[in-house]
């Protein structure tokens, strides 16, 4: 081909439909917004039927992923994130199916590095960075408070 | 490396073509020989499916060519899996001299390439060429788990659940595969496995404009082009391309990844790919063509880009590959 | 009355960050798994300087469920532990205050692994 890289990967840029952007940011805001909602609207209901606060905050969330855990289960999860992109993958659902979705494929592989092992192929590094950027938050907060 | 003619030209004696449920719910769907709806293929995980299902398009095959397993002197078949483990455990029951193939989405040119020249060559007389991909091995294998949610961008192509087998015999009734022409691997920079057209739509500009270079011959001589699997993306640079090359290929260029799926009714935004999208169209819908004799003489231009997991994660380019068989319902002359 | 304003705020300040995700998504080259990472690092970060949770006060669920919330939960089971046990606490703060999203996401996701077979998607 007589062009040089560069000018074909500007070229190819240039050719490539993007993303429907204002589609899928009003498809994102439904969804998302839709799941908050319904988050909160659980939120009141727990508080409602008196369950103390401080484990409705933790109910709360658990509820969400077991939703979202059963629609992965079910095959109905990646029908409505194709759709949703974001409005599903931000809440905590999207972190949820990131867990059960590997773990369902490769039962084939077995019960401990089939499903025990791959279950964090996608959202380990969720884990592994907010608890590495928690505790230097730890350490900077204690730091802190030692020295001021 | 230059055009190899092929004197005594192989016949393709038998062929078929079996598909997952997508695929047959496509526009090509009359000229495939069996569907699972289910993809499963009767078999409890989607590697074991994928070989079932190259296995069972060989013995349709060698039906269709009234042939047993035993007749054949090689196996020549690849798949996109680690290891090429479809295709290994496909043959194993067949006891025939086997080779795997790596080529991608080129694999089903590749094995056709090198089966054709070892059959003229009087190596084998007759040999199987097989190539298979599976939506659910390869996506589990290079994306994402199949649960997991996500979106494709538009340029992304979906892996075909398909296999097609191709017996070729040095005797036979043809169609014939006349000339060959192995490609080079050609990497333009892309790193975007969201866009392999473009990354494999260099590799058929040069592999095509050295054959039309080599040989004289323009676009027009031939009844069809077709690529492997460039999708929409790639069709539309080698247009380009070859336009500016002084190729007019606009009214017999066709790709097999447009070909599988309908563009209107089915969601599968640039079109198919992987190792079965280009080899059951042509031992599916290309074999019923020459049958009919709505097709006389053809290139078959199959694509591959050969990347895997590791180098995509190293932020390597996606190298890519096209190997070009033409096929031929007459033995002999241009 | 005032749940029905909840449930709005809610709606509106999730789906609102969601939209700004989204525009990550299509416009750069960001894998998912690179996202949920930088949104948790983000809320880890939001939380620490005291940010995130006058933003939870006002939106609740809209703030606390996209993963930044998650992100702020472990900033503030750091601060909590570390004022009641000191250094050690950096360790332990965190996951102790995410524990339950955690343990339930492994729990059900096994269980449901188990009960479901994955299926081929359009």
């Amino acid at each position: 081909m007589n062009v040089d890289k560069q000018t074909y990967k500007k070229y190819v840029a240039s050719r490539a439909p993007a993303s429907p952007l204002v589609k899928d940011m009003f498809l994102a805001f439904v969804t998302g917004g839709a799941i908050c909602a319904f988050a909160e609207g659980l939120y009141n209901f727990y508080l409602f039927i008196k369950i103390e606060e401080e484990t409705v905050r933790t109910l709360v969330p658990v509820t969400i992923v077991f939703l979202a855990s059963l629609s992965t289960g079910l095959g109905v999860f990646d029908s409505l994130a194709k759709f949703a992109g974001a409005g599903t993958l931000v809440p905590i659902t999207g972190f949820s199916n990131a867990v059960i979705s590997p773990a369902l494929d490769d039962k084939s592989e077995g019960l401990v590095m089939g499903v025990g092992a791959k279950m964090f192929t996608i959202s380990g590094p969720v884990i592994v960075y907010g608890v590495i950027s928690s505790v230097i938050y730890g350490v900077i907060y204690w730091l802190m408070g030692v020295l001021l | 490396m230059s055009v190899i003619r092929l004197e005594n030209a192989p016949s393709i004696i038998g062929y078929a073509a079996v598909v997952g449920r997508r695929e047959s719910e496509g526009p090509l769907s009359d000229d495939f020989d069996m569907h699972d709806s289910k993809e499963k293929f009767g078999m409890d995980t989607w590697e074991k499916a994928e070989s079932e299902m190259q296995r069972v398009a060989l013995n349709l095959a060698l039906a269709k060519a009234k042939l047993t397993g035993k007749e054949l002197g090689a196996i020549f078949a690849g798949d996109l899996m680690n290891q090429c483990i479809g295709s290994s455990y496909a043959a194993e029951c067949s006891h025939r001299p086997f080779f795997g193939l790596y080529g991608a989405c080129s694999t089903f040119a590749e094995g056709s390439v090198l089966g054709s020249l070892l059959v003229e060559r009087g190596v084998f007389a007759k040999c199987a060429v097989l190539a298979s991909s599976h939506f659910c091995t390869a996506e589990r294998q290079f994306r994402y788990p199949l649960e997991y949610g996500g979106q494709r961008t538009p340029t992304s192509q979906r892996t075909a659940t398909a296999a097609g087998a191709f017996i070729l015999s040095a005797e036979g009734e043809g169609p014939y595969v006349r000339e060959v022409l192995p490609g080079t691997i050609v990497d333009m920079g892309i790193t975007d496995i969201n866009n392999m057209g473009a990354a494999m739509a260099p590799a058929a500009y040069d592999t095509l404009t050295k054959y039309f270079e080599e040989t004289g011959k323009k676009p027009e001589d031939f009844d069809l082009i077709v690529t492997g699997d460039l999708g929409k993306e790639g069709h539309g640079i080698i247009c380009d391309f070859m336009k500016n090359a002084g190729y007019d290929m606009s009214r017999v260029y066709n790709d097999c990844g447009l070909m599988l799926y309908s563009t209107q009714t089915q969601d599968m935004h640039a079109g198919g790919s992987g190792c079965g999208c280009s080899a059951a169209v042509m031992a599916g819908h290309i074999m019923k063509r020459f049958e009919k004799g709505s097709l006389r003489d053809m290139l078959y231009i199959a694509t591959g880009a050969l990347m895997s997991p590791a180098s995509l994660q190293q932020g390597r380019s996606i190298p890519g590959i096209a190997h070009l068989v033409r096929i031929s319902a007459e033995r002999s002359g241009e | 009355m005032s749940l029905l304003w909840d449930m709005v705020k809610a709606f509106l300040v999730g789906g609102a960050i969601c939209a700004v995700v989204q525009i990550f998504i299509d416009k750069t080259a960001l894998t998912p798994a690179r996202i949920l990472v930088c949104l948790v690092t983000l809320g880890v970060v939001l939380g620490a300087i005291g940010v995130y949770k006058p933003f939870i006060d006002f939106a609740g669920c809209g703030a606390s469920v996209p993963l930044t919330g998650f992100g702020a939960t472990l900033a503030e089971g750091v601060r909590k532990a570390v004022d009641e046990r000191g250094l050690i606490g950096a360790l332990t703060g965190g996951l102790a205050g995410s524990a339950g999203g955690i343990a339930a996401a492994i729990f059900f996701g096994y269980f449901f692994a188990l009960v479901f077979r994955s299926k081929p998607r359009d």
